[in-house]
Order: structure tokens, then C-alpha cells, then sequence
């Protein structure tokens, strides 16, 4: 068997490769196969609406040019929500065709002070939804790891970053996107919009959201926390 | 040099060599090879620049590092290496099997689609079209393509392997194995993890696919090559047929396990990565004797790489082979990746492996092969051992800084020390790693330039022959 061609053809090339698909694949999968997978429409969370209705605002016409305007009344809630699993859908896709994952990853380790860092250790279920088809794990930090990126920063930080990564951060090797924009930085593009909405839904789902490194409660009492967020009228929980 | 083909009980009375080899497409494939090798280095280039923060074509949407940093590593992948392969696989298989290729009409057919493949790839990865698969980039709408090619070649060469009776050589079971691998690992992994299933088990399946890219499409294709041109050039046998078997046989059970462990620490779950860490530590071993086979080979012939050039390349692959593998048994370690995960330790692991090791055993066949396939001697043998310095001793720099640059960042991060600081940190590794890379550069122009010369001398023969 061991020198003959049906030995190599069945044997180690066939059968071989067919027992660590199943033991290294198919494992995994049925293992998760009762978490369900997610569609996008069903990863818009009240985080990210609030960061996509946030860009409206902030960019009015590039906004407008893009996705049009709401429509009155109640329909506007499903039209924010339609448009934002669009803007939402599209960032991926630049995400991915602009090799972003090469320079990030996407999940935090258990190790290494991470948790520290960047927020709590990955887990299996965030994984389970159309936009990890394949997964964005990632294997190179050049940048910090993105999975708790989302509510981090503002979104014109973002705007300004992606158009000149050195303006905000003097030493980055991060690339340019300049074709994200219509020439300035607060004129992102239907791309533009849509990677800000991908990179602000990147742990929007955690209830630690957003975390900041080393991030503490203010010192306020209960009462005092609750009249603030009343008055300013976000209604984001604290 | 066809005296050097082993002795087959089946073998025909006499063979003519220029009807079993088809050398115009030996030479396509190599010339193809050398240009991706070129694009490879550009995308390369673009990278290293930009993270000096030098790049002097920062903002064009064409030539962002992000796009040209899949260029670089699918032009090395399916550009260079796999031309090369396929240019001596007609090489090679011919001579082992006595039996031409299934057709050479179908060679010339993979030759134009696979050379439409890795140009739609670079295309399409240049116009942000890529797949979210490390090694896999290549755009959903040629996957098929690229299936239906590899289907091809496996056809055209699997054939005279078939057709051939009696024992096998060693070579050939590498072959025969890489042409069924090779198939279904781009099935597995560029259709798997898109389609099929999501998440946690994409990237497991994810993993397994980078992994046996390298593990079982470009390894056994390298060694099946080593088994068949040390022999030749050292004329005496291998050392250990017994530590062959080994050797072949520990690759195709350890290998495939492995996938796993380029997602440590991830959600996928514990014991499936302590599985791939174990076998990662067995392939290792096993690793070790087929080191030990090809040194024990050279034993008593030390001194014929000093003199011969093809030889030097390949055993100088084979040692960068032996370090690669043992930087990977102490990097599949949970303590290890704890640290270097996710820093320039890999990158420069990664580079190691595919330059390091197997370009430079296809740049040594390529210097074997070009003479007797031009027919004229290289024009000058400086420039040859210029590329052969400047490619080792590039890399092994390259190599070296990025590792040790790894530990740095590594360190830097687990302190909890603002990002900027293991930017910071990176910059002298960064800069020597593209010193590094503009001596590997200079080496590849340096072959290239020796081998335009040596085509025109041997235009030159061959005009004054027809005389
Ligand atoms: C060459 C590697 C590289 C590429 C490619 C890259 N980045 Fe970065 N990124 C960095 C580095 C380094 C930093 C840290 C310095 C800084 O803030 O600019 C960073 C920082 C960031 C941050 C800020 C993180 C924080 O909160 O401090 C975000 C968000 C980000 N990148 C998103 C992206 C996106 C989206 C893409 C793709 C369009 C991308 N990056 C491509 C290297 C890269």
C-alpha cells in the first residue's frame, strides 16, 4: 500500500484529507450548528442606528445624495433600518476588497493582557452572521484590533482618519483613502458612509459597548447619572 | 544529462527526450513565473514603503498598499509558484514516467487559463474585489475557473502516471498525492467558508485552507522535485528509502491536521486546537528525517555545493526548510503565541517559507534547467551567484529582522503601551526589512538580466548552426 499509486491516491490523498476536514471542519460546525447565523438586516442594533442616524445628521448632503431622504412619520424607523443593513452590507465589502483585515484583526484573545485593551474576549456567537462568510479573524496587528471599535470614536474622527490616517495620528502607516470622499474629509461617499457605518457596528452588540481602554464610570450617583441622560436626550443607555 | 533518469523495468528500448519533453512550455511557464515574481515584489514594495511611511504613491485608489499587499502574496503564490511547478512538473514527470503528458494541446490550454487566472486575480484584487480568504483572495467569479484548471492539470499529468507500471519513485508519490490535494484544497477553501458555512467553522475551515496551501499543493511538489534533481546532480541514490516512506507518509497524516493553529486562542473550540498544536509538534519530527535523508545523501559530497549552483540552492532551501519548521514547532506553542500572534514573527515566518524555501528551490531548478533547455551555457556566472547571494543572504536578513521585530511588538502590546509605541518600536525592522527586500530585488534583475543574455547567445548559436 505504501508505494503504490491506489495507496497514494486513496489512501493519502483521499482519505487523509478527508478524515481532517472532518475532524478539523466539520467539528466545529456542528458544534455551533444551533447558534443561528445571523442575516444582515438582523444586525442593525439600536448602536448602530444611532451611529447611522448620527452621520445623517453630521453629513446632510452627502448623506442625502447617497441614500435619499426618510420618509415622514413612523415608515422612517424601517427606512433608517433598511438603509443602514445597505451601508452596513456595502462597508464589509470594502473592508474586505481594501485588505483592512490584513493590517487588523477582528477578535480578542484571552491572552496578553487583550481583554485589558480591547474589551471582552470573543466569542463564538458574534461570529455567527452573513458577514463572517468567511470569518474576518485576521492574522497581522499592524492597527489595533477593530472587534470593539464600534462607539470608540466619533464618526467624523473616523471620517477624518480614513481620509488622512497621520492628520489624527502623526506616526500611522495606515494608507490613504482619499476615493472613500468626493474630495474632502467631510464628504465621505457612498463607500465612505458605508465603511464608517461597518467600522461603528464592530462590537455594537456587547453590553459593554462602547469600550474604551482602562474606561471608569464616572463617580456619579445613580440619580445624578440618570437626570444627565435625560437632559441630554440621546436616550443611549450610559 | 537524460542518462540521469532512474532505471524503470518498464522503460521503452529508446526514448526520444525531445518527444517526451515538451520544452517551449517549460520555458512559457518559467518566463510567466518570473513575471508575477516581479509583480509579487512590487506589491511588496508598496507595503514596506508605506509602513516606513514613505510611499511615494500614497492615495491612488489603484495602488493602495491594502489591495497590493494580496497582490504581492497571490502573485508569489499562483504567479510565481505555480508556474514554476508547472514548468517543471513537464520537466520532470515526463523523464520519470517515460510517457508524455495526457496531451500537449491541453498544456497549452491550462498554460493560457491559468495565466488568466492569476491575471484576473491581481485585476481583480487591484479594482477591490477580493474574498475575505488569506491566501484565497482570488475573486468569487474565477474560483471556478481556477477549479476547472487544477482539475485539468491534474488530468494531464496524473495520466502518465497511471499509464506507467512497476514501483513508483518517491517522487511521484509526492506528485500523484499534491494533484489530488491541490484539487480539493481550493475546493475547500475558497467554496467552504463562502458558501457553506459561517462564523467560528469558516475560520476553522479557513485556516485549514491557508494551511494546506502551503502544506499540500507547494510542499510536496518541492520535495517530490528535491527527491528528483539532488539525486541527479549528486549522481548516487537517496540515502534512506525507509526514511523516504517516513517522511512521505508522516506529511500526509500530520499535515492536513494543522489547520487550526493559525486561529489559536479563538473562539474555536479548545480541544481542536490543542489537536492542531500536537500535530503540528509530530509533522516536526517528521520533518527532521527527511532532513536528515537529504543530508545524509550529500555525506561525503560536501564540497559539490560549492561548485554546483542548482545544489546550493536547493540544500540552502533545505536548511532554511529545517529552520522554518523548528521556528514553527516552538510558534505552535500556546506560551509562544501568546506573544508573537499577530506580529511581523509570522510575516516573517511566512516569508521564510515561501522564499525562502521554495522559490529558492525553483529559481535552483530554473538555473539547472534553463541551460538544457536554451541549450548554451548561462551567459555569466557571476551574475548567477550574485542572485544566489543576494536572494539567501537577503532573506535570511529579512527573515531575521521580522522575527525578531515580532518579539519587540509583541512585548509592546502585552505592556499595554499606546499603539503609537509599537509603530515606533517597528520602525528600524521595518526599514532593514526593505533594504532586505531591495537585495533580494537586485538578485532576481541580476538572473534576469544573465538569462536574456544567455537566450541572445543562444539565438546566436542556433543562427550560425542553421548555416
Ligand atoms: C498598513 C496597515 C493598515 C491598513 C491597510 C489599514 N490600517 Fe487601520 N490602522 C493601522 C494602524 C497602524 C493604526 C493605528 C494608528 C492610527 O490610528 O492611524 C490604524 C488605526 C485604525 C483605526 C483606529 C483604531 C483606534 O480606535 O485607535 C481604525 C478604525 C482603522 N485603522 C480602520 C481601518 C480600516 C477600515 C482600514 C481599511 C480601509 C484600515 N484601517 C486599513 C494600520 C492599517
Amino acid at each position: 500500500m505504501f508505494e503504490t499509486k491506489s495507496g497514494v491516491f486513496f489512501v493519502a490523498g483521499l482519505a487523509f484529507f478527508a478524515f481532517a476536514f472532518l475532524s478539523n471542519a466539520l467539528v466545529p460546525h456542528l458544534m455551533y450548528r444551533d447558534l443561528p447565523e445571523q442575516t444582515v438586516a438582523e444586525l442593525v442594533n439600536g448602536n448602530l442606528r444611532y451611529q447611522f442616524e448620527d452621520l445623517a445628521q453630521r453629513y446632510p448632503e452627502p448623506f442625502q445624495q447617497v441614500y435619499g431622504t426618510p420618509p415622514a412619520g413612523d415608515a422612517a424607523d424601517e427606512w433608517f433600518d433598511a438603509k443602514c443593513a445597505e451601508a452596513l452590507e456595502l462597508g464589509h465589502d470594502v473592508y474586505v476588497g481594501e485588505g483592512c483585515w490584513h493590517c487588523h484583526s477582528q477578535f480578542v484573545r484571552p491572552v496578553s493582557n487583550e481583554d485589558r485593551r480591547y474589551g471582552p474576549v470573543s466569542e463564538s456567537w458574534e461570529y455567527q452572521n452573513e458577514l463572517q462568510r468567511p470569518v474576518l479573524f485576521g492574522t497581522r496587528r499592524v492597527g489595533p484590533d477593530l472587534c470593539r471599535e464600534g462607539g470608540r470614536r466619533s464618526n467624523d474622527w473616523h471620517a477624518v482618519h480614513f481620509f488622512k490616517p497621520t492628520d489624527l495620528s502623526p506616526t500611522s502607516p495606515m494608507p490613504q483613502y482619499p476615493w472613500l470622499y468626493d474630495g474632502a474629509s467631510d464628504k465621505p461617499n457612498e463607500r465612505g458612509l458605508a465603511l464608517i457605518t461597518y467600522v461603528q457596528w464592530l462590537g455594537s452588540w456587547l453590553e459593554s459597548y462602547p469600550y474604551y481602554e482602562e474606561y471608569e464610570r464616572l463617580p456619579l450617583k445613580d440619580a445624578e447619572l440618570q437626570a444627565a441622560n435625560s437632559e441630554s436626550g440621546t436616550g443611549v443607555a450610559p | 544529462m537524460s542518462a540521469a533518469i532512474s532505471i524503470s523495468p518498464t522503460a521503452p528500448a529508446t526514448i526520444d527526450e525531445h518527444q517526451l519533453v515538451d520544452r517551449p512550455i517549460i520555458v512559457a511557464y518559467f518566463l510567466a513565473a518570473l513575471t508575477y515574481m516581479l509583480v509579487s515584489l512590487a506589491g511588496g514594495f508598496l507595503m514596506a514603503f508605506q509602513l516606513i511611511q514613505h510611499n511615494p504613491l500614497q492615495g491612488i485608489e489603484l495602488l493602495s498598499p491594502g489591495r497590493w499587499r494580496m497582490i504581492h502574496t497571490n502573485a508569489i503564490a499562483y504567479g510565481f509558484i505555480a508556474n514554476a511547478f508547472l514548468g517543471a512538473l513537464h520537466w520532470a514527470v515526463p523523464r520519470l514516467t517515460f510517457r508524455p503528458v495526457f496531451d500537449r494541446r491541453l498544456s497549452w490550454l491550462i498554460f493560457g487559463a491559468w495565466q488568466v487566472v492569476v491575471l484576473s486575480t491581481a485585476g481583480g484584487l487591484m479594482f477591490g474585489q477580493a474574498q475575505a480568504l488569506e491566501w484565497g483572495e482570488t475573486p468569487v467569479w474565477i474560483d471556478p475557473v481556477a477549479q476547472l484548471g487544477l482539475l485539468l492539470v491534474a488530468i494531464n499529468f496524473v495520466a502518465p502516471i497511471m499509464r506507467n507500471t512497476g514501483p513508483m519513485y518517491v517522487t511521484l508519490w509526492y506528485f500523484l498525492a499534491a494533484f489530488v490535494w491541490t484539487f480539493l484544497t481550493y475546493a475547500m477553501g475558497n467554496f467552504v467558508p463562502e458558501y457553506f458555512v459561517t462564523g467560528t467553522s469558516a475560520g476553522a475551515v479557513g485556516g485549514l485552507f491557508i494551511h494546506d496551501l502551503v502544506g499540500l499543493f507547494v510542499t510536496p511538489l518541492g520535495w517530490g522535485m528535491m527527491y528528483y534533481f539532488v539525486p541527479i546532480l549528486l549522481r548516487k541514490p537517496i540515502w534512506s528509502h525507509g526514511m523516504s516512506l517516513v517522511g512521505f507518509w508522516g506529511l500526509a497524516f500530520f499535515y492536513p491536521l494543522q489547520g487550526i493553529h493559525h486561529f489559536l486562542y479563538t473562539p474555536i473550540p479548545m480541544f481542536l486546537q490543542y489537536g492542531a498544536v500536537i500535530s503540528t509538534i509530530a509533522v516536526e519530527l517528521v520533518v527532521a528525517t527527511v532532513i536528515i535523508n537529504f543530508f545524509g545523501t550529500l555525506w561525503g559530497n560536501g564540497s559539490a555545493i560549492v561548485g554546483n549552483l542548482p545544489l546550493r540552492w536547493f540544500y540552502t532551501g533545505m536548511i532554511y526548510y529545517f529552520l522554518t519548521c523548528f521556528q514553527c514547532a516552538l510558534q505552535v506553542t500556546l506560551t509562544f503565541q501568546a506573544l508573537i500572534h499577530f506580529t511581523d514573527w509570522v510575516v516573517g515566518h511566512a516569508h521564510l517559507v515561501m522564499f525562502g524555501v521554495f522559490s529558492m528551490w525553483l529559481l535552483g531548478m530554473m538555473t539547472y534547467l534553463f541551460p538544457r533547455l536554451l541549450g548554451v551555457d548561462w551567459y555569466s556566472r557571476k551574475l548567477s551567484e550574485w542572485h544566489y547571494w543576494l536572494s539567501a543572504g537577503g532573506m535570511l536578513v529579512m527573515a531575521g529582522d521580522l522575527i525578531l521585530g515580532g518579539l519587540f511588538q509583541g512585548w509592546s502590546w502585552a505592556a499595554l503601551q499606546p499603539w503609537e509605541d509599537s509603530i515606533a518600536v517597528s520602525q528600524p525592522f521595518w526599514a532593514t526589512r526593505v533594504i532586505a527586500g531591495l537585495a533580494i530585488t537586485g538578485g532576481q534583475l541580476a538572473f534576469m538580466f544573465n538569462l536574456y543574455k544567455t537566450w541572445q547567445v543562444s539565438r546566436h548559436v542556433r543562427t550560425k548552426a542553421a548555416h
